[in-house]
C-alpha cells in the first residue's frame, strides 16, 4: 500500500491548482487521472479570460503550465490510470488502480470534471469519425459544400454552427425544444442564416449509414411520429455530464444529475473528502472558478494537517 | 508544426524507416485541435508505459501525411485525428476521431500482444 497525505482524483484546473497548494505545503500529493493532465482546458483552442495572460493562451499550453507547476513542487502523477476500487469513509480512504497497486490517503479531493454528453443511441459510437463528429474546429473542412445535421440548441451548438456555416452548404438543426437555449445574439445569427433549417421538438433516436450518407431517425416529441432524414454528416453538441460514475458505490452525496454536493469549504458529506471544479454542484463552471475551488479545498486540508 | 513531446514524422523517409525497422508502431496524424491533443497526450504517457512501442505524431497538413490519408482503411474517415498502428511493417489498425486512454490501451493490447 502506497501512502499519501492527499490524493487528487482528476488532473484538470481544479485538481492541479489543489496539487500546487498541497505539494507546496510539503504534503505528499498524488494526482490520478484516467486520461492525461489538463481536463477540458487542454482541448480549448484559446483561453482569453484567465487572469494574468494579456493575450489569449492556447488551452493545451495553459494546462501544460499548470501540470509543470504542480510537478515542480513534487506532485506525483498516475495518468491514463483506471480506478478499479475506491473506498471513502471518515476513518479510511484508499484507491486501487489498474496497475493493481493500492494507494491510501488522509484526504482526497474529487476533481474529475465533466465530459461532453453523448446521446447514447444506436449508431453514435459506431459512426464516430465516420459521419458523426463532436468538433467543428477539427472536422468542419471534411464537410465543405455538404449538408449536415447539428444536434443541440445550447451555446456550444450555436457557436459551433457559426463555424460550420463557413464550410457547409446547409445545416439542419435538430433540437428537442421549440426554442433555443443559446444566447439570443448567437442563436439569431444561426437561425437567420438562409443555409439553416430548424427541426424543432425532435430528438434523434438512431443514426444509420447508407452509402456515404448519414441517416437520422428522429422522433417528434409532441406527436411521437418518427421521420428519417438524410444528410452528409452529424455534429452533436448536447451539453456536459459530470464525471462521477466512479462514485456510485461510495457514500458520497450527489445531485440527481450526478454533481457532487459540498459545503462552502468544498467538503462533501464524508469528512476528509473534498470536491472541486466542474464535477461539483454549482452554478458557474469556468477555469477560474475551478481553480478557486481547488485552492479552497487544498487550504482546508493544509489547515487541518 | 505540432507542439507535442512526441517525435514527429516529417518526411517519407522517416515514415518508411520507422515502419520497416520497428516491430510495433503507432502514429497519430492530426492538428493541434481539441480532438487531437488528448490522443497525443495519451501517446506521451504510453510511450513510457510501453517502451517496446514506437509512438509518433504527424502533422495532418504536411505532404507525407498522404501516406496515412491515402490508406484504403482511412478513406472513409471524416474526423481528426487519424491514428494508425503497424506491426512488423504491416498496417494492422486505424481509428478516426478522438480516442480515450481506455480505447487506445485496448487497441494496443489487441494489436501488439
Amino acid at each position: 500500500m502506497h501512502k499519501y497525505d492527499v490524493i487528487i482524483i482528476g488532473a484538470g484546473p481544479a485538481g492541479l491548482a489543489a496539487a500546487i497548494y498541497t505539494a507546496r505545503a510539503a504534503l505528499s500529493t498524488l494526482v490520478i487521472d484516467e486520461s492525461s493532465a489538463g481536463g477540458q482546458v487542454k482541448t480549448t483552442h484559446q483561453v482569453a479570460n484567465y487572469p494574468g495572460f494579456v493575450e489569449p493562451i492556447a488551452g493545451h499550453e495553459l494546462a501544460g503550465n499548470m501540470r509543470k507547476q504542480a510537478e515542480k513542487y513534487n506532485t506525483q502523477f498516475k495518468l491514463a490510470a483506471d480506478i478499479t476500487a475506491l473506498h471513502l469513509s471518515e476513518q479510511e480512504k484508499w484507491v486501487e488502480l489498474d496497475d493493481d497497486d493500492k494507494y491510501s490517503m488522509k484526504f482526497v479531493i474529487l476533481a474529475t470534471g465533466s465530459s461532453p454528453r453523448l446521446l447514447n443511441i444506436p449508431g453514435e459510437q459506431e459512426y464516430k469519425g465516420h459521419g458523426v463528429s463532436y468538433c467543428a474546429t477539427c472536422d468542419a473542412e471534411f464537410y465543405k459544400g455538404r449538408d449536415i445535421f447539428v444536434i443541440g440548441g445550447g451555446n456550444s451548438a450555436m457557436e459551433e454552427s457559426l463555424l460550420l456555416l463557413q464550410f457547409v452548404n446547409s445545416i439542419t438543426v435538430i433540437h428537442q425544444f421549440d426554442v433555443l437555449q443559446a444566447e439570443k445574439i448567437t442563436a439569431d445569427k444561426v437561425t437567420t442564416n438562409p443555409k439553416v433549417t430548424m427541426l424543432w421538438s425532435h430528438e434523434p433516436r438512431a443514426f444509420y449509414k447508407k452509402d456515404n450518407k448519414m441517416l437520422v431517425e428522429a422522433e417528434n416529441l409532441k406527436t411521437n411520429e418518427r421521420i428519417t432524414l438524410e444528410r452528409d454528416g452529424i455534429f452533436i453538441f448536447v451539453g456536459l455530464v459530470p464525471n462521477s460514475d466512479f462514485l456510485k458505490d461510495t457514500p458520497i452525496q450527489t445531485t440527481e444529475d450526478g454533481y457532487i454536493i459540498t459545503d462552502l469549504q468544498m467538503e462533501t458529506n464524508i469528512k476528509g473528502v473534498y470536491a472541486a471544479g466542474d464535477v461539483r454542484d454549482k452554478k458557474h463552471r469556468q477555469i477560474t472558478t475551478s481553480v478557486g475551488e481547488g485552492t479552497i479545498a487544498a487550504l482546508e486540508i493544509i489547515h487541518k494537517v | 508544426m505540432l507542439q507535442t513531446n512526441l517525435e514527429h514524422i516529417e518526411t517519407e523517409e522517416q515514415f518508411k524507416e520507422l515502419i520497416e525497422k520497428n516491430e510495433k508502431v503507432a502514429i497519430c496524424c492530426g492538428r493541434m485541435g481539441p480532438m487531437c491533443i488528448p490522443v497525443y497526450d495519451i501517446f506521451e504517457i504510453f510511450q513510457e508505459k510501453y517502451p517496446d512501442i514506437q509512438f509518433r505524431d504527424m502533422d495532418f497538413d504536411i505532404p507525407v501525411a498522404v501516406l496515412i490519408k491515402g490508406l484504403p482503411e482511412c478513406r472513409g474517415f471524416w474526423g481528426l485525428p487519424f491514428t494508425v498502428y503497424y506491426r512488423d511493417g504491416k498496417f494492422v489498425k486505424a481509428t478516426s476521431s478522438i480516442q480515450s486512454a481506455k480505447e487506445v490501451k485496448s487497441i494496443v493490447k489487441a494489436v501488439f500482444t
